[in-house]
């Protein structure tokens, strides 16, 4: 019993600097990032195809994009601006330093794309002229944040 | 001798007047306007068509504050740096005091109150196609905006390009007020002609400009470098922009590309203005985009 508990205190020891080094990794960080954003579009691709009238309008499915939404942008994402993932500091990143200094900005920005994502996912799941009309404001909160803190090329 | 050159000094001053005359500021005539009276709710429309916020608010308002209209913005250009006036509806900072007919010659003859030519960089060059009752009823909209008392900064613009006066040769050359794209076009598609050449002004941006920064009318939105800046305008003729109709429409809205990614740079705050319009609006600009002849 002992040595088995040794045995995993030991295998713990190992693989805690390894897990710590994956998450402090900028490089790591960056990839997260950019799947973090990619899985907020995710969510809208079966919004916007419905708004688009390229896909049928089904209540059930735009409302569960529209909470997956609303659940994605009220998640904790500080971990996700750490020093050293601005751009400028590590290839591929377009996101300007002041996003990761101004944190309060940051997550007044999040918290208005939860809002804009609440409304949707309320009116997405009524009827489709309601879905039409909340993507705005979801467009405004991503588009808003983008025009302030990523660089365009 | 002295015969030949007071003939050559002659047609000197023959060909500076004729200068003058072709080149001088021409207003509209005082009685343009009359029998128009102003519609509050299209003036709000066209307000937004046409984009006046995305110039003269601050470039990061959003909300209530997009409607103070104190001016401030740098806008670069090779001539140098120009800085929208405030029009606010303050009467001494901003445009209060000006009559329907003031802004109709600002905006459709780039000619200010007082006869100055105005710089290109406010887009007359498109607004001149603008229909005179949308100018009434936009006049009767800025009424209604709050005033503020915020001076407007000078240009930082170096010698020729600040004697206003030769102006009018650029004017001469550039103020053609016919449309560009022609032929046979449905009703919808002329709605979107009105809107995208003349109020929205998207030529402004997307069609490349010459040596005197006049707009390429034959690669009509076909896109080319940012005018003193970095980075390129897209081109969106149908040789470049392969979106549906739908796809276009949702970006005008929500400013969602097909990826879901969204509009950047100076589009964004086009899209601030095109989500105000009616679906049929956006769908009607999406239409004629389709009819603009493909360029590369
Ligand atoms: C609080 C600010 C903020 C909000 C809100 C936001 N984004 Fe982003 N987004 C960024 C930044 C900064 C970048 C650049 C990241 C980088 O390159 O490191 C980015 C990048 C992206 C990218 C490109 C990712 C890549 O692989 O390069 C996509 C797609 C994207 N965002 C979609 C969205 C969508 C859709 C929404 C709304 C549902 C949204 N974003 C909301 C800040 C934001
Ligand atoms: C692309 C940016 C841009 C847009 C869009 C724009 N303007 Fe301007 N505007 C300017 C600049 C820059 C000037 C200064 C021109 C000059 O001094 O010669 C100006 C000048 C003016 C003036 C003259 C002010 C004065 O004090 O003499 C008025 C009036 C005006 N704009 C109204 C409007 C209205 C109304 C709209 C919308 C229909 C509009 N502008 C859209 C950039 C813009
Ligand atoms: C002030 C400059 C400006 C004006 C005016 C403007 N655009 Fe744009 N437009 C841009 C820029 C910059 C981009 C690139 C945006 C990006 O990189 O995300 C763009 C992108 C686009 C795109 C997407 C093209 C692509 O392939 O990604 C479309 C469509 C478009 N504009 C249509 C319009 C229409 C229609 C109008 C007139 C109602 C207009 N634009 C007016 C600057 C402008």
């Amino acid at each position: 019993m002992r040595k088995t508990l040794i045995a995993i205190a030991a295998a713990a020891l190992v693989a805690a600097p390894a897990l710590s080094e994956n998450i402090s990794d900028p490089e790591e960080i960056l990839t997260a990032r950019h799947g973090y954003m990619l899985l907020l579009a995710n969510q809208l691709a079966p919004l916007g195809a419905m708004a688009k009238g390229e896909m049928p309008y089904d209540a059930a499915t735009a409302a569960r994009a529209a909470a997956s939404l609303a659940a994605l942008a009220s998640v904790d994402t500080s971990m996700l601006w750490a020093p050293g993932t601005e751009e400028g500091a590590i290839e591929d990143s377009s996101a300007l330093p002041e996003i990761l200094s101004n944190t309060a900005d940051r997550e007044a920005r999040f918290a208005e794309l939860t809002t804009a994502s609440h409304t949707l996912s309320a009116a997405a799941g009524t009827d489709l002229e309601g879905l039409k009309a909340a993507m705005g404001a979801v467009g405004q909160a991503c588009g808003g944040c983008h025009k302030q803190y990523r660089k365009s090329e | 001798m002295r015969r030949i050159l007071a003939a050559l000094l002659l047609l000197a001053f023959a060909a500076l007047g004729l200068f003058w005359f072709v080149t001088r500021p021409t207003p509209l005539p005082a009685d343009a306007l009359d029998g128009l009276t102003p519609n509050l709710a299209n003036g709000e429309q066209v307000f937004w068509a046409a984009g006046c916020a995305a110039c003269h608010a601050d470039a990061a308002a959003k909300g209530e504050a997009k409607l103070v209209l104190k001016g401030g913005q740098r806008f670069p250009s090779p001539f140098g740096t120009f800085v929208a006036p405030n029009i606010s509806n303050d009467p001494a900072a901003g445009i209060g005091g000006w009559s329907a007919l003031d802004l109709a010659n600002a905006m459709l003859r780039g000619i200010s109150p007082r006869g100055a030519h105005y710089y290109p960089v406010f887009p007359y060059a498109s607004y001149t196609k603008a229909s005179l009752q949308d100018v009434v009823d936009l006049r009767a909209f800025l009424a209604t905006l709050p005033a503020d008392a915020t001076p407007s900064a000078a240009h930082e613009v170096g010698f020729p390009f600040n004697i206003r006066l030769s102006l009018g040769a650029w004017k001469f050359l550039y103020l053609d007020p016919a449309w560009v794209v022609t032929g046979d076009l449905t009703p919808e598609e002329e709605r979107g002609r009105y809107l995208a050449e003349a109020l929205g002004h998207c030529g402004e941006c997307h069609t490349p400009r010459g040596a005197l920064g006049g707009m390429e009318r034959a690669r009509w939105l076909a896109g080319g470098p940012v005018p003193g800046g970095k980075g390129n305008f897209p081109n969106i003729t149908p040789a470049k922009l392969t979106w549906s109709e739908p796809d276009i429409v949702e970006y005008l809205t929500s400013g969602f590309t097909p990826d879901y990614d969204s509009a950047g740079g100076h589009m964004a705050l086009v899209v601030e203005n095109t989500a105000h319009l009616p679906e049929s609006d956006r769908a009607a600009i999406a239409a004629y985009l389709k009819r603009v002849p493909p360029a590369q």
